[in-house]
């Protein structure tokens, strides 16, 4: 998924330069955007929620939600044998089954990519967590060396986290640089730069206001996905703050003509909820973002599920957890 | 390929049909002296059932029970008769899926709001006023307040079991004894219910149940023995009523039409409003008489909105009411839909301009897309006339002042939705709107806890929360 930095920005992106050019314009901007209404936006991703997808819709809505997940670990004990072990099971889930397609990425701390890269080749994508990753506590100059070496090892896609604090502070101008920063750093020698994802935190965040305001920003920065979570903080992804990001996309590619992706991470367990995501993906983006190039599940445990039941839809049986890897 | 979603049909073995029904009257099912009619399944045409028309003498048959009933159940405890309606109450969460496929399968509309909305509201209203009924004297309606004696209850289509609820409920818990008459074209929950009367073993008589059309309705309404009338539907009907008990001692509540406003202004959380849009109008195919039939928006908005709102409409789905994933269901009647037929005509004839998006009907059945009319104005048929159907007219305003102006100018008054950030607009439109239930930032929400009524045209008196006790009981004005 390398693309090139395009040398102009998108011609409908060009409108929003003077937006993007002070403290004041940014803030004015993203202070009149529509408010979200709290109650209204759950009681939207409730609704959704209840649709009832089975059989062939079903099976369908599987095969792409492990294609879409980012096979995910990020803990301090992360070993080489770990993520090697992690990197088999994302080139082949189901070992069982060589119909079952491979997950989009996998998904690891930046000094962990190359054991990664040489096992899934460029088969399955690898993405880093980068500039001080989760918290974001660190300095500029510190935050982008992360990103360059995530991105010098191999790192297809960077996922960064924005500066929570900064942006709760409403230096919003701050945190827009950080982001134009940081997809400079994920450019490559050749010209072709790695895929930007931006983590917003929304748990720390807090309101929906401010999910749609973080959401705007990053996409106005030049991000490629705009992301839910660490998965460090609770509560992580949910469907009502995805279904805010996914507005914002949406809105976003209609005023600018760019599309943006989304990837809502952490507490995504189970093919019930990942289903209730792709519903939402679908009757509020579209179905031009039911593609791993636009949406990601960022997750562990949800693969086994996903194959749990995509293994009972093809033989009528569930299997027992000893018939997927654990890995 | 895109998203397609399988068919995923609730199974309608849950709910046994018989091929026909009697009354229920005095504890029992009897045969009707009368004719009978058909019910049909208006998604369908299909027939259900043979359903007997109760005639002038069944309709005297049931309110003579009703009446001796009244004078056990009126000295019963209060306390005694709460564990019948919370009986009644937790039947109907224990049949609660039988319940909802029932009503979707007579009325047409969607399992997930008969399984999600009406069912639950039903039971619980049962609870609510089953917490009332040994609590009478603390209602603030005088020192131990009476009950009326034998409340004659007429409710529509539209909702058939949950206005069987809101009448039922409040009239039992006050010590009331009742006969109810559901609507012609959706009389299979009503007869359901008294099933659910006969299981939680409520004494014979204090509640009866006679099926039939206007003459059944009007017997029960005129009949001299009935203290009271309840009616919930149109408001010549409404007038009618009220015109045949001048005069007498009866006490009614009328709950009539509406034309309500949904007032949505430029600093709204647009994603929300036009949800509150779709909910408004096309909640229960637009058979709501509180529904959001005018869609009155600012302005400086209202090409933004209406185009979300387009974009928001072209994914309802439309079809088998009993499909889980179904957002709209069949209209009614082919009456019903005639109705909307002809109004919707009138609305393209007058000049304004009619959209609905691309949507396979099925062949057989009473089906009308969802549908809206643009660059209508208060003088347009269809921003005055209550279509009880899935259209809705969008008007535009300019200042709140003129919002106020254009929600209160028509005859109805029943419901009006506020749309804004701001808190206090919400309080100052809520103090002018002439409606009886103003909902800011959401629309169509019930609770029995909240009174529900209109001024004017839609009607007189209040059902629901502390307020619905004074409907049931003596000096207390409703």
């Amino acid at each position: 998924m390398s693309t090139t930095v395009p040398t102009d920005p998108a011609p409908g992106l060009a409108a929003y330069s003077e937006v993007t050019a002070s403290e004041a314009s940014l803030r004015r901007f993203l202070h009149g955007l529509p408010g979200v209404d709290q109650v209204g936006a759950e009681a939207r991703a409730a609704g959704l929620g209840t649709r009832s997808i089975k059989t062939t819709a079903k099976a369908w809505a599987l095969d792409l939600a492990i294609r879409m997940v980012d096979l995910t670990t990020l803990e301090g004990q992360d070993t080489p044998g770990k993520v090697r072990a992690l990197a088999n099971k994302a080139l082949r889930p189901d070992p069982a089954d060589p119909s079952c397609p491979s997950v989009a990425a996998v998904c690891v701390y930046g000094d962990l990519v190359g054991e990664v890269k040489a096992i899934v080749g460029s088969q399955v994508n690898v993405a880093a967590v980068a500039t001080a990753f989760p918290s974001g506590r660190a300095s500029m100059a510190v935050k982008l060396a992360d990103t360059r070496d995530a991105v010098a090892q191999g790192a297809d896609e960077i996922d960064m986290v924005i500066d929570r604090g900064a942006f709760l502070a409403g230096h919003y101008l701050q945190v827009f640089e950080e982001i134009v920063a940081t997809r400079e750093a994920c450019v490559r020698p050749d010209g072709s730069h790695a895929h930007l994802k931006v983590i917003f935190e929304t748990g720390e965040l807090q309101t929906y206001d401010n999910v749609r305001r973080a959401s705007w920003l990053a996409m106005l920065a030049g991000t490629d996905f705009i992301k839910t979570s660490t998965g460090k903080v609770q509560p992580a992804a949910t469907l009502p703050v995805t279904l805010v990001m996914l507005e914002a996309v949406r809105d976003f590619r209609e005023a600018t003509g760019v599309q943006i992706g989304v990837k809502p991470a952490g507490g995504i367990r189970t093919t019930k909820d990942a289903i209730k995501y792709l519903v939402m993906v679908n009757e509020i983006a579209g179905d031009d973002w039911l593609d791993p190039d636009w949406f990601r599940f960022g997750a562990s445990t949800l693969l086994n599920d996903l194959l749990m039941q995509r293994t009972k839809m093809t033989t009528g049986r569930y299997s027992g957890p000893d018939y997927f890897t654990l890995d | 390929m895109g998203f397609e979603y399988a068919p995923a049909p609730e199974s309608r073995s849950i709910v046994d049909i018989k091929a026909s029904y009697g009354l229920f009257i005095d504890g029992e099912f009897v045969d009707g002296r009368g004719s009978s009619f058909k019910t049909i399944n208006p998604a369908t045409e299909e027939t259900l059932a043979e359903v007997a028309e109760a005639s002038d003498a069944d309709v005297d048959l049931a309110v003579k029970a009703a009446r001796r009933a009244f004078r056990g159940w009126s000295r019963m405890s209060g306390k005694e008769r709460a564990k019948y309606l919370f009986r009644i109450a937790r039947i109907i969460q224990e049949r609660g899926r039988e319940l909802a496929v029932l009503e979707s399968i007579d009325n047409g509309k969607p399992i997930k709001e008969s399984r999600d909305v009406d069912v639950p509201v039903v039971a619980a209203h049962f609870f609510y006023y089953a917490g009332w009924a040994d609590k009478l004297e603390y209602a603030g309606l005088g020192p131990n307040p009476q009950p009326l004696g034998v409340a004659g209850q007429v409710i529509p289509w539209n909702f058939p079991l949950l206005m069987l609820a809101w009448k039922v409920a409040p009239a039992l818990a006050c010590g009331n004894t009742v006969v109810l008459k559901p609507a012609e074209t959706t009389p299979l929950t009503a007869l359901l219910f008294a099933e659910i009367c006969q299981q939680a073993d409520l004494p014979p008589g204090v509640v009866n149940i006679v099926t039939g059309a206007g003459g059944t309705g009007q017997a029960v309404v005129s009949h001299p023995d009935v203290d009271k009338v309840a009616f919930t539907g149109s408001t010549a009907v409404g007038k009618a009523i009220a015109r045949a008990i001048a005069g007498t001692d009866k006490k009614a509540t009328l709950e009539l039409g509406g034309k309500a406003a949904n007032i949505v202004f430029d600093d709204a959380a647009i994603d929300q409003a036009i949800e509150g849009i779709v909910g408004g109008i096309f909640f229960n195919q637009g058979h709501v008489c509180c529904a959001g039939s005018r869609l009155l928006v600012q302005e400086s908005v209202a090409d933004e909105v209406l185009a979300r709102l387009k974009r928001r409409m072209g994914t309802l789905r439309v079809g088998d009411p009993l499909d889980k994933n179904t957002d709209i269901g069949a209209i009614n009647s082919a009456e019903q839909l005639g109705r909307i037929r002809e109004l919707s005509e009138i609305g393209v004839a007058e000049g304004a301009e009619r959209w609905a998006p691309a949507c396979d009907l099925p062949s057989s059945g009473f089906w009308f897309p969802p549908t809206i009319f643009t660059g209508v104005t208060q003088a347009h048929r269809i921003a005055r006339e209550e279509v009880f159907g899935p259209v809705l007219s969008v008007l535009t305003f300019r200042t709140p002042a003129e919002a106020v102006e254009k929600a209160n100018n028509t005859p109805y008054g029943l419901s009006a939705g506020v749309w804004t950030e701001k808190g206090s607009r919400i309080l100052h439109m809520a103090s002018q709107l002439r409606a009886g239930v103003v909902w800011a930032n959401t629309f169509n929400k019930f609770d029995p806890t909240s009174p529900f009524g209109g001024y004017k045209e839609s009607g007189y008196g209040r059902e629901g929360g502390r307020q619905g006790l004074a409907a049931y009981l003596k000096g207390a004005d409703a």
